[in-house]
């Protein structure tokens, strides 16, 4: 009987195509808004790496000063950033199965061929163990090992685009590259890694594009490289070295550690860490050391704004427009068969019979709606990417968003043809009979 | 075959209180040809929609096949309508953009026959009207006359115990409203019960017996052919 409908309703849909255009036409404006909000907010919601999600560990140490805290509104909160020094100490200590420090840089690459000009490249200063924390694909080579950030060893991971540019894609493991006079021996070149949200720097932007190359951490301090990133101090300092610069209360680096055992003995081991310092006379707030995991880090940086539930809200709220003229549009259109309907309760369909078949009609109007939806969607998407300049790929069409997009269409379509689908059954079988 | 005792139905406004059945009686035997005849607004649609189920009453007792079906649900209707009557209407009533095989497909549909005995049961019903050549056209690639074959295929696919048809012949010509007869008179000879509303006397001659209704009243009832003990049994 379910066949026997959807025939029906392609025959109905064929009757009156001017009004079925009209309703397909609004559940897929409604649907390509709602969809595109919806692909946008489930992008910035979703998990960024769900293997390791709960695995990974952003840290925070309280070295604010003792008048105020870190932050006015909301003093529970310590600092998002170390100092370097305590990132420097925490790594050595290795509490965690790895950890990282890291902030952002940017290096003047000095090409091979003396006809290209010099150009800048952004960096992320890292440890070793980025790579294996983070599951970063490699094409070539791999990342460095914990001695390479020790002795400040000039090595470089490129992204795909990066070795592109200067060695044509070619396996370029072992070469070297000259970066504000220095040079650098090519450890290795990742694959496409587009994490979004960018969960391991939602300090200095969820949504930007990864860094163009990796370099060690252990680098730092002897090319004297600066953060491009955010830093923060409270702590009036006389600051006129690199040096007393990386020993200043300033906090601009951000710490990551995997933990495989329990969260609690982490914070302790850094209770125990600022304990220490407290003896040296820093750390000056009580106690306040915490670990926040990929998901909680980024509810702490409100990645997804309130604004965007809002507009997912009011994007809905479009498509219960959208619906209820479709509920116009179909009541119309019932009206118009009547007739029909009539004469097939005469013949002998229950109203049971006579809604269902409505009822198969409006889901395969919603059906044909979903799928217009759709390619709104895919247009309003790569609207987004346009207008906001966002990676390619940051936000696309995945299985989700399309069985969901169809699913909506359907359900709302059909929740939707409810009203018209009961009037319609109403019709006494007698009614029209004589008229026609 | 139908028994209608004391049925009484009343059309309601704001406004008016239109008594359509006062008080009817009427008996149909199985296998009998019944013509309803009388003047307009005397209660002939009103009388075959209830025969047919299509509609309800206040008062009164309806048997058909020898059941109760005063109190039915409406879902109960809607099955007895699909297995127990054939319509026939007037204006045909097809679905115009059903082919004639669709068409007749209809109320098979709603009985849950499988597709083989459903193809089978069409293909008859639309041999028996002359028109199984025609199956995959449309209603309106067809004369009227035509037409009406289709509906009449469409009632006799279900193979009805009783067979309602409503001025089958008001919207033909003459030569087309003879060769619908004449297919009415050989289902009723193939044992059919029918109950025909016309208001032609030449058409209402042709049937077993005639009952005239005014103001929703069995006016009169007259033998066509002889067959006493029928009327007898619908005088009784």
């Amino acid at each position: 009987m379910f066949a026997y409908n959807v025939k029906l309703a392609i025959k109905s849909i064929r009757r009156n195509p001017m009004i079925t255009a009209l309703m397909v036409a609004a559940i897929a404006v409604g649907i390509g808004i709602s969809m595109t909000t919806l692909s946008v907010y489930y992008m910035m919601n979703g998990n960024p790496i769900p293997q390791k999600s709960d695995e990974l560990f952003a840290v925070t140490l309280d070295s604010w000063g003792a008048l105020r805290p870190f932050d006015v509104d909301r003093p529970e909160r310590a600092p998002h950033q170390l100092t370097f020094q305590d990132a420097e100490r925490l790594v050595d200590l290795a509490a965690g199965r790895r950890q990282t420090a890291m902030c952002e840089s940017s290096l003047i690459i000095e090409p091979a061929n003396a006809e290209e000009m010099p150009f800048e490249a952004t960096a992320r200063v890292t440890s070793g163990d980025f790579f294996a924390m983070f599951n970063v694909p490699f094409i070539y080579g791999d990342g460095w090992d914990k001695s390479t950030d020790a002795n400040a060893e000039a090595m470089v991971v490129l992204t795909r685009q990066l070795n592109e540019r200067l060695f044509g894609g070619e396996d370029s493991v072992g070469r070297w590259v000259t970066m504000n006079s220095t040079r650098f021996q090519v450890a290795g070149v990742i694959d496409t890694w587009e994490p979004t949200p960018r969960f391991y720097d939602p300090i200095n932007g969820g949504f930007r594009e990864i860094n163009e190359m990796f370099i060690p951490f252990g680098l730092t301090r002897v090319l004297q490289l600066d953060s491009i990133g955010s830093d923060w101090g409270w702590k009036a300092e006389e600051i006129t070295s690199f040096e007393q610069w990386l020993n200043s209360e300033a906090s601009w680096i951000q710490y990551f550690v995997e933990l495989d055992g329990d969260r609690d003995e982490y914070i302790a081991h850094l209770d125990a860490y600022v304990g220490e310092q407290k003896n040296l006379g820093r750390f000056e707030r009580p106690m306040n050391n915490n670990i926040f995991n990929v998901m909680e880090w980024m509810d702490y940086h409100e990645v997804v704004a309130n604004d965007s539930r809002v507009l997912l809200g009011l994007s809905f709220l479009f498509l219960v427009v959208c619906l209820l003229s479709t509920i116009t549009l179909l009541l119309t259109k019932f009206v118009g068969k009547k007739s029909e309907t009539s004469l097939r309760r005469a013949l002998g369909a229950s109203r049971k019979i006579i809604f269902r078949q409505q009822i198969v009609e409006v889901a395969v109007i919603g059906f044909a709606g979903g799928l217009i939806g759709l390619l709104l969607t895919s247009i309003g998407l790569q609207g987004i990417q346009y207008l906001y300049a966002s990676p390619p790929g940051l936000v696309s069409l995945d299985w989700v968003i399309m069985s969901a997009a169809i699913s909506v269409a359907i359900i709302s379509s059909m929740i939707a043809g409810l009203y018209p689908a009961w009037r319609v059954c109403q019709v006494p079988p007698a009614t029209q009979l004589k008229a026609q | 075959m139908l028994q209608m005792t004391n049925i009484q139905k009343i059309y309601r406004t704001e406004l008016v209180e239109t008594h359509a059945l006062r008080e009817m009686s009427l008996t149909v035997t199985e296998g009998e040809f019944v013509a309803v005849t009388g003047p307009s607004g005397s209660g002939k649609t009103t009388f075959l929609n209830i025969a047919g189920l299509l509609e309800s009453f206040e008062h009164g007792t309806f048997m058909l096949d020898g059941e109760d079906v005063s109190h039915l649900s409406d879902d109960d209707r809607s099955v007895y309508r699909n297995q127990k009557i054939g319509f026939i209407f007037q204006s045909f009533n097809l679905i115009p953009d059903l082919d004639l095989f669709e068409n007749v497909d209809v109320p098979l549909r709603y009985r849950r026959l499988g597709a083989t005995e459903r193809k089978q049961r069409i293909e008859n019903a639309l041999e028996t009207v002359g028109l199984a050549s025609r199956m995959r056209h449309l209603p309106a690639q067809l004369s009227g006359g035509q037409q009406q074959r289709v509906a009449i295929a469409r009632a006799l696919a279900g193979e009805p115990r009783m067979l309602l048809a409503d001025e089958p012949t008001g919207n033909l010509d003459s030569s087309m409203a003879g060769q619908v007869m004449e297919l009415l008179e050989d289902i009723h000879a193939n044992g059919t019960t029918i109950v025909m509303v016309t208001h032609d006397p030449d058409l209402a001659h042709k049937a077993d017996r005639n009952i005239h209704l005014i103001d929703g009243r069995v006016s009169e009832l007259s033998m066509v052919h002889a067959k006493e003990e029928i009327l007898q049994a619908a005088l009784a």
